[in-house]
């Protein structure tokens, strides 16, 4: 049992000063616009709910909505059995160790808008890697400019190069937590490969997959630069995800109350949906 | 080598690619890069590299977000190894819904935040400077820390503040000089995570500076547009962009895989 200790809260205070003042702020400012409307010069009108109830019912909010949910969708069921499997065949002791794992951590070290503009030269049609190798070696027509499908596999794509890697450390970290003992045990009891994988690897990465899942969502859900920087959610709107629409629509447009209905709704979902992974992942815990 | 090992090296493949071509356009003039398709750089030229160190403005970009990365780096940690303490150690009224909502703040986007943080920020007329994008940046980075560092700081048993109190140390002595030491592993973990997210953002390090304290990577958004397309010198500033990255987890690469397994899991 913990220590019930009031002055405790001594502790959190400047963590709580901090976090508050660019949180609470910012946020306060938010809620401020979401119901008002302004045409400049300061001057604003109140506007009641009347942004939450337009957008809630504008195609175009769905349509980020739905392209936002496919793409986080995509890369979670793309990057997280991937991440097992690299984690699961990796060695676990050795030289090569410290190797795979630097070299595996270094995309995610790499500044966002860089990676966007790596992936772009690299996929460039006529001079970049990937891009003349499919249209030149493969004979495949690819130009990302072009075709929203290429658009839609290179976002993918360039998000499973990211990050895939976050899904591995974490799963690695929690399969050299396992003592041998358990294997030697699995051994004895004859146990198959999948049998080792489902009742000895799986619940003992439990954990480490619940926060590499909830931090896969929360970024993805929020990403922005990367594909902003890759094909400025192009060709048309076919890229164009709830962070880029949003950034349009605020600092493009300059529709200040619209875009602040926008933030809160968002920022709602992405709460929601990972409460709801949380409360799912942890329930078996509970019992 | 087992046949397993296949896997991670095909992925290791995948992922040096990208960065090889990266690498290999920065070596290549602009002229090259437009004419056609060339595995390796055929005139291999450092003339892009020579603006960036000759150039103010690039190199400078550089030394602006290693400044405010650094800031916010020690200024995390610094607020974050109390707070996670208490979490660790104590209970005290509204602990778990402090905690959830600190948290909370990681899930924020951070498009939401960049109207108003360059409102706040010009208000208190911190606009344009090193600290505005430290401090922005602890919005994320403080949540993450107290995660991680609680994390490190529940696998250290209580017996050991316990005997260090009855031993006659008083509290601040004791939390440096024994209970950080003993966590060290943890600090560093902490300290990567804060490096690798203020090094990576870009939405709100734009959106906070101007001139006198540009990240590099806006620095790069803005060449790549107004001086034409001048490819190989993008490549070039992206590949040095790498660099601090790799450097820092050259450092942390013991603790990476340990200190994941010590810490939340």
């Amino acid at each position: 049992m913990k220590k019930q200790n009031n002055r405790a809260w001594f502790f959190v205070l400047p963590v709580l000063v901090l976090v508050a003042f660019n949180a609470l702020i910012p946020m306060m400012t938010v809620v401020n616009y979401s119901v008002q409307e302004t045409f400049g010069n300061n001057l604003f009108f109140w506007q009641g709910l009347d942004w939450f109830e337009k957008l809630l019912r504008s195609d175009r909010f769905h349509a980020s909505l739905g392209r936002q949910f496919l793409f986080t969708g995509s890369i979670l069921a793309i990057e997280v059995p991937l991440g097992i499997i690299i984690a699961l065949s990796m060695p676990s002791k050795g030289f090569w160790v410290p190797v795979c794992l630097v070299t595996m951590a270094l995309p995610m070290l790499i500044p966002w808008n860089v990676v966007g503009a790596m992936w772009n030269i690299f996929t460039l049609p006529d001079i970049g890697l990937l891009g003349y190798f499919l249209n030149h070696t493969l004979g495949i027509h690819y130009d990302m400019t072009q075709n929203p499908l290429a658009a839609w596999a290179t976002i993918i794509v360039m998000d499973v190069w990211h990050w895939t890697s976050l899904v591995v450390l974490l799963s690695y970290a929690g399969l050299v937590s396992i003592p041998d003992a358990y294997y030697q045990a699995a051994k004895i009891d004859g146990a198959s490969n999948w049998a080792v994988f489902r009742f000895i690897q799986l619940p003992k990465m439990k954990n480490v997959l619940t926060i590499a899942i909830l931090l896969r969502f929360m970024d993805s859900f929020n990403i922005y630069t990367e594909p902003f920087v890759l094909t400025g959610g192009g060709p048309g709107n076919s890229t164009t995800l709830l962070s880029i629409d949003l950034v349009k629509i605020a600092l493009g447009q300059f529709d200040l109350g619209p875009a602040a209905a926008m933030s809160l709704i968002y920022f709602v979902i992405t709460l929601l949906v990972s409460w709801l992974f949380y409360t799912l992942m942890t329930k078996d815990d509970q019992k | 080598m087992q046949k397993r090992h296949i896997i991670p090296l095909l992925y290791i493949l995948f992922l040096m690619l990208p960065i090889y071509w990266l690498i290999a356009m920065s070596f290549k003039t602009t002229g090259e890069i437009l004419s056609g398709f060339s595995l390796f750089p055929q005139k291999l030229t450092f003339d892009n590299y020579r603006v960036i160190f000759t150039d103010p403005t690039w190199y400078w970009g550089y030394f602006n977000s290693i400044i405010y990365v650094s800031i916010n780096t020690v200024i995390s940690i610094t607020v974050a190894l109390p707070a996670a303490y208490a979490f660790s150690r104590y209970s005290f009224l509204g602990d778990k819904q402090l905690f959830f909502w600190l948290l909370t703040n990681r899930m924020a986007p951070a498009a939401v935040f960049a109207l108003p943080f360059f409102q706040l920020y010009s208000a208190v007329g911190l606009f344009d400077t090193h600290l505005a994008v430290a401090l922005a940046h602890c919005l994320f980075n403080i949540p993450l820390s107290v995660w991680i560092l609680e994390g490190f700081m529940g696998g250290v048993p209580k017996e050991l503040d316990e005997t260090a109190f009855v031993d006659g140390y008083s509290f601040p002595r004791f939390f440096t000089t024994i209970f950080i030491p003993t966590i060290k592993s943890g600090v560093g973990v902490a300290a990567f995570f804060c490096f690798m997210f203020s090094w990576v953002e870009l939405l709100l390090a734009k959106t906070l500076t101007a001139v006198a304290a540009k990240p590099i990577a806006a620095t790069m958004t803005k060449t790549a547009s107004s001086a034409g397309y001048e490819l190989g010198l993008l490549a070039a500033a992206g590949t040095l962009t790498i660099i601090p990255g790799a450097i820092v987890i050259y450092f942390v690469r013991n603790y990476i895989a340990k200190g994941f397994a010590m810490g939340r899991v």
